[in-house]
């Protein structure tokens, strides 16, 4: 029988959690490098599959580096954050979209009636990347985020040169439900983006993912996107984070920047 | 030997965590909507019984009896985290979909009923097998409950397609319940109905 003496407890408490941590830790540190380097490789897989340069088997982080070009952007001006602002949270090596947004000075908080994507705060500065060919700027990608039925969507929205055209989607991190919400990654979906218009001849943001399938032969067609089925509120979640990303309170400012020196 | 195989090979079919007792099905509905993530969460409920029971066994004579339970919680806690650690490192897709719900096991009753019961009554040997034993027959009720979902629910097995879906030119009209939670429970008393019907000594007297 074991004894039960205080001594004793102490003792092989002490004991087993001394042991514990000392494992827990262990498999922590070691392993720490090579989750982050499959951190960094999936955003960057989902940067190419957003601006449509990624296929099966490629190598993604010379693909990365050849054809994106990351820039840190003011979301209040448009302007471009120049490098001497850079510190350990705000710089494009190590841009962390939530770290930033919880961040006291680089977050934001964002008042309730303008917070169409349900996200509540948000980075002041965001990094987002242009795709170059052959010293050209073809594709502008913009890191997106808001509330789905179960989490947070995040995920990349690539427009062409013209700033209306939608080149594509892709959502890197969702907890949706498998086969409803989670439909999002499906690539019939995704390709059905491609090509829709964001905005009206007025400069209103436009584009929706609509209840049931769009009617092709409407002059709205062009705005429209599919809803999903199963995953209504998945899909308004979409259609608000997108409205919300594009709009004055978000990349608007950027957006007009650049149709301006276009 | 004959003891190690019973305490190996009893509780896939004759002590089912799952259909005898009734435990861990929490996990059980959530992890289940594809094979493959079934499989990882399998392996690592294996590794988990095995190495909890191992080491709750080599300290069963030193641990006073009023702080046993935190002991075992301590053990399993960190074998988990561990577990956790190696899925975020090398396969970091299926870790994506899995969530919290390997950082889950910890709550399993299955992991802590087993130290509980065999553990701390038998030597490390017997008990490491017992572990591997209970954590595989929690893997055959999750790796049939994932390959009926996935089959029904999105028409593949293991990320191929078996039923080409009607939405991509096939003929197969994906069945959405199998997709939610529910289709779990359905599935699993099934299971367990065929199991009592072939094994009726399973079957609790009224």
């Amino acid at each position: 029988m074991p004894d039960d003496s205080v001594k004793k407890t102490v003792q092989v408490a002490l004991g087993i959690c001394i042991v514990c941590s000392l494992l827990v830790s262990t498999a922590a540190v070691t392993l720490s490098a090579r989750q982050q380097q499959n951190k960094r490789l999936d955003q960057i897989r989902n940067i190419l599959i957003a601006g449509g340069l990624y296929t099966e088997g490629i190598d993604i982080e010379s693909a990365y580096n050849e054809r994106i070009v990351p820039i840190m952007i003011d979301m209040e001006t448009g302007e471009r954050v120049s490098e001497d602002k850079f510190d350990d949270v705000l710089n494009p090596k190590d841009f962390d979209i939530k770290a930033v947004a919880a961040h006291p000075m680089y977050g934001k908080h964002i008042a309730r009636d303008a917070d169409l994507a349900q996200i509540q705060r948000r980075p002041r500065y965001m990094l987002v990347y242009l795709v170059q060919d052959e010293g050209k700027t073809t594709k502008l990608i913009l890191p997106v985020y808001g509330k789905g039925l179960w989490s947070t969507l995040y995920g990349f929205l690539a427009l062409e040169k013209d700033l209306s055209t939608v080149s594509g989607i892709t959502f890197y991190e969702h907890g949706e439900t498998p086969g409803l919400g989670g439909e999002v990654d499906n690539p019939a979906w995704k390709a059905s983006w491609k090509g829709k218009q964001v905005f009206d001849k007025e400069g209103n943001v436009r584009l929706s993912v609509i209840k049931g399938r769009v009617d092709t032969s409407r002059a709205e067609a062009i705005h429209q996107v599919d809803g999903l089925s199963g995953a209504t509120i998945t899909a308004r979640g979409v259609d608000r984070l997108v409205k919300y990303w594009l709009g004055e309170n978000g990349y608007g400012a950027l957006l007009s920047i650049l149709q301006e020196t276009r | 030997m004959k003891e190690y195989r019973k305490a190996l090979l009893d509780p896939i079919f004759n002590q089912n965590p799952i259909a005898l007792q009734i435990l861990g099905i929490c996990s059980a509905l959530a992890v289940t909507t594809k094979l493959e993530t079934a499989v990882v969460m399998s392996m690592a409920v294996i590794f988990v019984a095995a190495f909890a029971n191992l080491s709750v066994s080599f300290i069963r004579n030193q641990v006073p009896g009023s702080i046993r339970i935190l002991a075992e919680m301590a053990i399993i806690a960190s074998l988990v985290i561990i577990a956790d650690q190696f899925i975020r490192a090398f396969a970091y897709d299926v870790s994506k979909q899995l969530s919290i719900f390997v950082g889950l096991i910890i709550t399993n009753c299955i992991i802590l009923g087993r130290t509980e019961a065999f553990a701390l009554k038998n030597p490390p040997s017997i008990s490491f097998v017992d572990g591997i034993g209970n954590g595989l027959g929690y893997s055959a009720v999750l790796l049939v409950v994932a390959a009926c979902r996935e089959l029904l629910g999105s028409g593949e097995l293991y990320g191929f397609t078996v039923l080409p879906l009607n939405t991509e030119g096939g003929w197969y009209s994906p069945n959405g319940l199998f997709l939610l939670a529910p289709s779990a429970f359905i599935l699993i008393g099934l299971f367990i109905w065929i199991l009592r019907t072939w094994k009726p000594e399973q079957v609790e007297q009224e």
